[in-house]
């Protein structure tokens, strides 16, 4: 007993380690608020050109969404840190981040986004051109509020996974939560930063979790 | 006077389905022409392609001295000058009942908030509904929604107003709500062209019918002359079957 709580609930380690875990929270703050804003956009824009009727425009966006679906992000990940150099590009552990997360997390949000788009009906955007409106205009004043209020609970949901996803970067050297927790635990020889990590993790994520189910909750007793 | 409304030769595929087969409408200015027909007989995408909702096949169309299918119109523009009413409301659930007169006078008109607010107030005021200007339409009634609709399309000043069976998806109570603002807009002079089966307003209100059948206009005439004495068999055959319901 004693021997577990001296390697995994360590007092004097967790007090070392707090400033080093902290900066990787920070950093994974910061990480988040680049790649969410950055899958929702490559989203909309799959979502937007996904309206599109023309077939050779259409086509190929299914074909990019089914790839980056099926493409493990750590495999995307490892493929652009570890194999671009050999093409002579180097970019770095944060902007192969950036990338990769664009790339896999705005197929998803693109997906969540067009099955919003789809789920208003067609009279809506009709009586806003029968007004004069464009067709962007119609989309961006009457099509995506709408939408977006629709798929909120999924959105949230996929937002939630990507930000666990970006303790992926502890793979490619980005000093995140669980790179910073690994690195202390490295110099310690000790798993506390590592329970701390976690417990951070959960704490940050559960009111997340609480309020997808509630809203969650809300959207069945409204359909019901 | 030309007429403002003028459709010649109009013809509309779906696919393989030849909806409209060469329809040709004209519309005096003041005037208010109701349209019948069977189900499926092509009112609605008569209705549709006038103001370029539906892309017809072939034919033309001109409103208000605008081709409205030329590919140099500013479709957008042209569209301000067309009202149109939908069955089923259509209006912006995101948004109040001003909200939803207001947006097009801000965004394709070009007013400011204020402008808009001012004229969509007046918008309300004209369909009764000045006191329900900051309520969403799932606060409203089927009537009030249709009517808070119609101030959406009068607001813009329109030269021609489109219903398309603006009472069919109301209760029965609330139809004579509707169908009154749509008298005052024609006492007001509004040029209108009516979808719908409230043949006790075509009666009153209507200058000339029109029976459509199969994509074509079969016969057309004032209503007493419709309605009492049709000239074909086809229409006298539908008035028989509407008069028993
Ligand atoms: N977008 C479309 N795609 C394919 N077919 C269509 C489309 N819109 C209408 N049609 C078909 O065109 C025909 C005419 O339809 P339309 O809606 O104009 O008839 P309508 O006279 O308005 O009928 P109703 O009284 O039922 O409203 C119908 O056979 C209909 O199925
Ligand atoms: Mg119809």
């Amino acid at each position: 007993m004693e021997e577990i709580v001296q390697a995994f609930f360590n007092r004097e380690i967790a007090t070392e380690a707090l400033p080093i875990v902290l900066q990787g929270l920070l950093n994974t703050v910061l990480l988040s608020l680049l790649v969410v804003p950055l899958g929702l956009l490559g989203g909309l824009i799959l979502a937007l050109l996904a309206h599109s009727r023309s077939p050779f425009i259409r086509w190929p966006l299914m074909a990019w969404v089914d790839f980056f679906r099926a493409f493990p992000p750590l495999v995307l990940l490892i493929l652009l840190f570890a194999g671009l150099p050999f093409a002579g590009l180097e970019l770095g552990g944060f902007a192969c981040v950036a990338i990769a997360f664009f790339l896999n997390t705005g197929a998803y949000y693109g997906e969540i986004l067009r099955a919003g788009i789809e789920s208003i009906p067609r009279g809506q955007v009709e009586a806003a051109r029968s007004t004069g409106l464009s067709g962007l205009q119609a989309m961006i004043y009457i099509v995506l509020p709408q939408a977006v209020r629709n798929v909120l609970p999924d959105l949230l949901s996929n937002t939630l996974e990507v930000v666990k996803l970006t303790a992926l970067g502890s793979v490619v050297a980005v000093p995140e939560l669980l790179f910073q927790a690994r690195q202390a635990q490295s110099v310690t020889y000790n798993a506390t930063p590592i329970v701390m990590a976690a417990v951070i993790y959960f704490l940050v994520l559960w009111p997340v979790v609480r309020l997808l189910s509630r809203l969650e909750n809300r959207a069945l007793a409204v359909r019901g | 006077m030309p007429p403002i409304v003028s459709a010649k030769a109009i013809h509309k595929h779906f696919g393989t389905l030849h909806v409209l087969k060469g329809v040709d409408l004209d519309v005096a200015e003041r005037e208010l022409v109701f349209v019948i027909g069977p189900s499926g007989s092509g009112k609605s995408t008569l209705l549709r392609c006038l103001n370029r909702l539906e892309e017809p096949t072939s034919g033309s169309i001109v409103v208000d001295s605008i081709d409205m299918l030329s590919p140099r119109t500013d479709i957008n523009h042209a569209r301000q000058r067309i009202g149109m009413v939908f069955q089923s409301f259509n209006l912006y659930p995101h948004m109040t009942a001003l909200g939803n007169v207001t947006l097009a006078l801000r965004k394709v008109a070009g007013k400011s908030r204020a402008e808009a607010d001012v004229l969509g107030r007046a918008a309300l005021e004209r369909v009764g509904l000045a006191d329900r200007a900051h309520h969403r339409p799932a606060e409203l009634s089927g009537g009030q929604q249709q009517r808070v609709a119609i101030a959406r399309s009068i607001a813009l000043e329109p030269r021609v107003m489109l219903f398309d069976e603006p009472t069919s998806a109301l209760d029965p109570e609330l139809v004579g709500s509707v169908l009154a603002v749509m008298r005052s807009l024609r006492e007001s002079g509004m040029t209108m062209i009516v979808v719908s089966h409230e043949m006790g307003f075509a009666r009153a209100a209507a200058d000339r019918v029109v029976f459509m059948d199969h994509g074509l206009i079969v016969e057309q005439g004032p209503p007493a002359q419709i309605f009492e004495s049709p000239g074909q068999e086809r229409t006298r055959t539908f008035i028989g079957q509407i008069q028993r319901h």
